[in-house]
């Protein structure tokens, strides 16, 4: 096995394109490893992006944020504008394993290692976020939630590779949240998770919402019913009873060692309820 | 050796307190050897391939390409040993398979070669013909005519006509008359309640280095709760004299019963044996889960009738216990202690034991009675409320005492269960409030505790410091203990004690780690050497004196004249004659072997308040309370750990813990991604209260401590969730999505 | 294949090692430099055994390449001791009886000086939050967070 480690987007396409055999990206390296270890992935090279210019910083742009592809989740939650634009983005993302895997994991790599349960691709989702691609052909924008494709499959072309994760300019009383459901208060892998963002007018009423749910469906998916359900509502009782009731009817997922079919439809609506009003509270609604 | 006649009136100087422990340092900076720390000059990285399959004949084994790659020094199958002995018979067939796969992750060949690459990639090239049989690994399916049989003729003769090849003996206990005593009741509780497997979780994976050489002489140093077994073990299986094959525990980073029994140590002495050379083996996390003792699985029918007043008439209870792939599971143990906390004029159980096409099960802290307990108490639980009494109270009326018959046969002596009752009661958690979704449960426990062979050597240098010689893996701080009772009994400092465990060339035989015994009968054994020292230090200070040896008593950590010569000469310390020891007779030492009964029962309450998420079915663990009997407590910190550990590991059962086969047969959860033990966040601090009420056997009073705390907690945490909930959960774990299913259907 | 040639630092000290560009942190630690102290319980950062900090950051040495060490500064149990003198934590642990078998001990050493070293003065659901990656069969964690947050106080106190 080889080990890259380049120093400029440029080079990292160099090298992939040169690769004739399997080569894996690394940023944090926390499913990569843990996968390798169990047999599961035996790459013939790996490149390593993090002393690539620009991997790991958090720049702003157009009133967004620039994410880069091997920021960890404690440097997102460490960036105070960050967290207080998006803070769903930030806890999804801080839910990631344990405190050490926190250090390492990146949203980048939760969203190509395309798991239907990573926790912080439905806060992505929900955020409207897209992600920059470099390749042979060059840089292009995708939205996130066209990455995955299927479980631990991506849309990525041969020698493409997310670069940086933008997230959108926030208006005022805008927020978003995000909440999953494991069995213990820490490191499992979500058995439901749920990330809701919205918009709220002066008045208190939901002027844009999205809803995005994990560990439903074989990838992370978007639920309009659920933002139509809030948007013109002030979140009250009936709109968080019509949300809840629309995520659990886009759910559709399977019964695994994690969680059944019942409860995970069911858990759906729960956590986006719980969610909704917690984003509500955060949008600064009285 | 009975309790001291005194010992209610002594004042201890050193026990009860609480010094630090001897491997405080190495282990807080890093510095303590375990298992996997270990290395030899040349060693090779031995790895073992395991069958994918449930159940499998092995057809044929093909090593020819795998010796073939360079750096591959040998390859091991189950043809390179020679048959074994009967008792040792089902212990090889678990480390290397015969002539079938009998569960998934079962080892079928061993390979050691240069580098761990080289092994793992020649592991590949090793070409195993299976032939795929039915598999099963339920144990109520496993009972059935018909169903898949793992070995023919197992059967003992205590199983009647009709049942699967796989039951393999029948156990009963009891006495009275259960229709009698049901008749008298006000209401019966018949339920059926299963537990899931469950593993002893300890973080470090099994590991050991071995090396042999040609003359038969052999080292092993491992990760074990004996190595005293591992060495018989290991030299019956390899053809090895006992004397010839020298065995090193290393640190061991957790056992709780799964240490008990040998996995890696044959291989690797076999493929040291092979290829000249050391061989190191070290599992991998998903090794542990897959092919190393868990606990059994259960289903449980249980029967218990009960006066409006809260007086049991009648006990019953049938328990199916799996415990894997070969005979033994702990089915005797949860039938004899399913009802031993009650005072009962009619109880009887039922066991049967039965393999299934699992991971052989090995012991687990207090094994087979967490299953049982869980059963009855949560029974004794649902008729106290139903008929609206407190159920300390119900306990309470009918626990067992001293001179109680108990389920499984023998009259009670002293006991503590009702101490832990009374002190339960009378503790603010019973009374403190609780708020919505909040419920509050109780449960009671039972271990038998153990003796067990037992050497201890005590020595007494030249500059009056002491060395103890024992000969059990140090668990939980065992070293601290037995330095404090030497050090107590010999009237000197604590810290002029080092205890070590030392290995198999240097004691004679000592029974495993387990069975709650190390405190109890090492410390036994230690307390008796320190006295055989003592009487050789008054002889040789009555030799300086000129006077007879029983006119010398020993006080405070000196000899000195008693009777009609007393105050006659001043005291003698233990280091003033360390120091003549040479002049008057040679060194000093005493030493102790026995095989002590007396181990003497415990009983523990446990309390606990959850909070059930009506929306989810999650539980949280809000307030948790231990009432253990100890005996006699040596060192409290350590006894509170032994209670603090045992109910989070329960905690851990009743909530998250179990193995989860698919329809293949295969582990689906084989890492502690998905085996989910207790993490840190999920826990409240675990409040402990020791009792003490003396052992009658041991001259400190001392009980075991380590076992019985995990029997209470499964039950006492369903019983809670019951009262948080209104449901009454009969199948462990109470995982979410269980839970809110129950939830629905109310 | 040829090994990686890498300069690092670890626990104060300069070191080159070399490694396969497959080799974990860890194995680097245990196998090619001697520092057994950081322990394997699982090899997928679910038990934390293995914490060291990398850069002042807490990871977990199983799930990081030894070729990602290059011109880092790594901590491990090893250093935590000045000398003969042990860090607060260290102290504590003996003295509450955080440990039993030991094996835990030393990741989970590791991880609560990083978390003292963020946050002082954390309540005990921090504490607890901060170590949930760190497992401990033996305790039941009672004995380890009276621990963490005693030496917390002290250290509060000496500073």
């Amino acid at each position: 096995m080889h080990y890259h480690s380049p120093t400029s987007v440029e080079d990292a396409v160099k090298v992939l394109a040169a690769q004739s055999g399997d080569c894996r990206i690394l940023a944090g390296g926390t499913d990569l490893l843990v996968r390798m270890r169990s047999g599961l992935a035996e790459p013939d090279a790996i490149l390593d992006i993090k002393r690539i210019d620009g991997m790991r910083s958090i720049t702003r742009e157009e009133g967004g944020f620039r994410v880069g592809a091997a920021v960890s989740g404690t440097e997102m939650a460490e960036h105070a504008a960050l967290v207080a634009a998006w803070p769903g983005v930030v806890e999804a993302t801080g839910l990631i394993g344990s405190t050490q895997i926190q250090g390492r994991a990146t949203m980048a790599g939760n969203l190509c290692n395309a798991s239907p349960a990573a926790d912080s691709v439905p806060a992505m989702v929900a955020a409207g976020a897209v992600a920059q691609v470099a390749g042979p052909n060059g840089v292009r924008d995708i939205p996130v939630a066209q990455i995955p494709t299927g479980p631990g499959k991506t849309s990525l072309g041969p020698g493409e590779f997310v670069t940086s994760i933008f997230l959108p300019a926030r208006p005022d009383r805008a927020s978003d949240a995000y909440l999953r459901f494991i069995p213990r208060t820490e490191m499992d892998i979500a058995v439901v998770g749920c990330g809701v963002s919205i918009t709220l007018d002066a008045s208190g009423t939901c002027t844009e919402a999205r809803v995005a749910l994990g560990a439903v469906a074989p990838t992370v998916i978007e639920v309009p019913e659920a933002a139509t359900a809030l948007v013109g509502t002030p979140l009250d009782d009936p709109a968080l009873s019509a949300l809840s009731a629309a995520c659990s009817a886009a759910a559709s997922p399977i019964s695994d060692k994690r969680g059944t079919v019942e409860f995970r439809t069911h858990v759906a609506g729960v956590l986006a309820r719980r969610a909704a009003v917690i984003a509500k509270t955060r949008a600064g609604a009285a | 050796m009975a309790l001291d006649s005194k010992s209610e009136l002594r004042e201890f100087k050193i026990v009860g307190t609480r010094p630090l422990r001897p491997d405080g340092i190495d282990k807080v900076t890093g510095k303590a050897r375990f298992g996997a720390d270990i290395t030899a000059p040349g060693m090779l990285v031995g790895l073992v391939l395991r069958s994918p399959h449930a159940h499998a004949r092995i057809v044929s084994i093909d090593t020819s390409r795998a010796e073939a790659v360079p750096g591959v020094h040998a390859v091991v199958t189950r043809a390179d040993f020679a048959e074994p002995g009967e008792d040792v018979a089902d212990i090889l067939d678990n480390c290397m398979a015969g002539a079938k796969a009998l569960y998934d992750g079962h080892a079928v060949a061993a390979i050691a070669a240069s580098s761990g690459k080289i092994a793992r990639d020649a592991l590949k090239l090793i070409d195993v013909v299976y032939e795929v049989l039915p598999h099963v690994t339920d144990v109520d399916a496993a009972m059935k005519p018909g169903a898949p049989v793992l070995h023919e003729g197992r059967t003992d003769e205590t199983v009647p006509e009709g049942l699967s090849p796989n039951v393999i003996s029948r156990h009963e206990f009891g006495h009275g008359d259960i229709e009698a005593g049901l008749a008298q009741a006000d209401r019966i509780v018949e339920r059926t309640f299963q537990t899931e497997a469950t593993h002893q979780g300890y973080i470090e994976p099994h590991a050991c280095l071995a090396q042999m050489g040609p003359d038969g002489q052999a080292d092993l140093w491992c990760c074990t709760q004996g190595h005293y077994m591992a060495r018989n073990v290991c030299a019956e299986i390899l053809g090895l004299e006992q004397g010839q094959l020298r065995v090193t525990a290393s640190e061991i980073g957790g056992g709780f019963g799964g240490k008990t029994t040998v996995f890696l140590e044959p291989v690797a002495l076999m493929l040291a044996r092979k290829s000249g050379r050391p061989v190191k083996m070290v599992m991998t996390r998903s090794e542990v889960l897959r092919a190393t003792g868990p606990t059994a699985s259960s289903s449980i029918d249980v029967k218990i009738g009960m006066t409006k007043d809260g007086r049991i008439t009648a006990g019953f209870a049938e328990l199916r216990y799996q415990g894997g792939a070969y005979p033994g599971s702990p089915v005797d143990m949860g039938s004899m202690s399913a009802f031993a906390p009650y005072d009962l004029e009619h109880v009887k159980t039922i066991g049967w034991d039965v393999v299934t096409n699992r991971p052989k099960q090995a012991a687990y802290r207090a094994p087979g009675a967490p299953m049982a307990a869980f059963a009855v108490e949560s029974a004794i639980d649902e008729l106290a409320r139903g008929f609206g009494l407190d159920p300390l109270e119900v306990r309470l009326k009918n626990a067992a005492r001293e001179g109680t018959r108990a389920s499984y046969g023998p009259t009670y002596p002293a006991i503590g269960l009702e101490a832990t009752l009374r002190t339960a009661k009378d503790h603010p958690h019973w009374s403190a409030p609780l708020g919505e979704n909040q419920g509050r449960g109780v449960a009671c426990g039972f271990w038998f505790n153990f003796g067990g062979d037992t050497c201890v050597t005590l020595n007494i240098t030249p500059d009056g410091t002491v060395t103890v010689s024992e000969g059990n893996p140090d668990i939980g701080g065992s070293r601290a203990s037995m330095s404090m009772m030497a050090a107590e009994e010999l009237g000197i400092p604590y810290e002029k004690v080092r205890t070590i465990v030392a290995d198999t060339g240097s004691l004679g035989q000592n029974e495993v780690t387990d069975g709650s015994r190390v405190t109890f009968a090492v410390g036994l054994a230690t307390i008796e050497a320190a006295r055989a020292a003592i009487r050789e230090m008054c002889k040789r200070a009555a030799m300086v004196w000129g006077i007879e040896p029983e006119a010398v008593e020993w006080v405070d950590g000196a000899a000195q004249p008693a009777g009609p010569n007393a105050g006659e000469h001043p005291p003698m310390t233990l280091a003033e004659i360390a120091a003549i020891a040479s002049n008057t007779g040679g060194p000093i030492a005493g030493h102790h072997e026995a095989n002590p009964e007396g181990a003497g029962v415990s009983f523990a309450t446990h309390m606990v308040d959850t909070e059930v998420d009506p929306d989810t079915g999650a539980v949280k663990i809000l307030r948790y309370t231990v009432f253990q009997d100890a005996g006699k407590a040596i060192h409290p910190a350590y006894v509170e750990g032994q209670f603090q550990g045992g109910a989070v590991q329960g905690i851990g059962w009743a909530l998250n813990e179990e193995y989860i086969y698919g329809e293949d047969g295969v582990l689906q959860n084989a890492g502690f991604l998905d085996y989910r033990v207790p993490v840190a966040s999920d826990l409240p601090m675990i409040d402990t209260v020791i009792l003490e009420i003396p052992n009658p056997g041991h001259p400190y009073g001392v009980r075991g401590v380590g076992e019985t705390s995990i029997v209470p907690p499964l039950a006492a945490v369903a019983n809670a969730v019951s009262a948080a909930s209104g449901v009454r959960m009969t199948s462990l774990p109470i995982s979410p999505p269980k839970l809110l299913a129950a939830l629905h259907e109310r | 294949m040829s090994k990686i040639h890498v300069t690092t630092t670890i626990n104060g000290d300069p070191t080159e090692f070399l490694c396969e560009a497959d080799e974990t942190l860890l194995d680097v630690l245990r196998d090619r430099l001697g520092l057994t102290g950081s322990k394997e319980g699982c090899g997928t950062g679910d038990c934390g055994a293995c914490s060291v900090t990398v850069g002042g950051r807490l990871v977990c040495s199983c799930l990081m390449l030894g070729a990602e060490a290059e011109g880092q500064e790594i901590g491990t149990i090893e250093g935590m001791a000045e000398g003969e003198s042990l860090h607060p934590l260290q102290k504590k642990f003996i003295e509450h009886a955080a440990l039993q078998c030991g094996i835990c001990t030393p990741g989970l050493l590791v991880a609560a000086k990083s978390l003292l070293e963020h946050n002082p003065d954390p309540t005990e659901e921090e504490t607890r939050y901060w170590l949930a990656g760190n497992l401990c069969r033996c305790t039941g964690y009672d004995k380890i967070i009276r621990a963490v947050m005693d030496a917390g106080k002290d250290m509060r106190e000496a500073s």
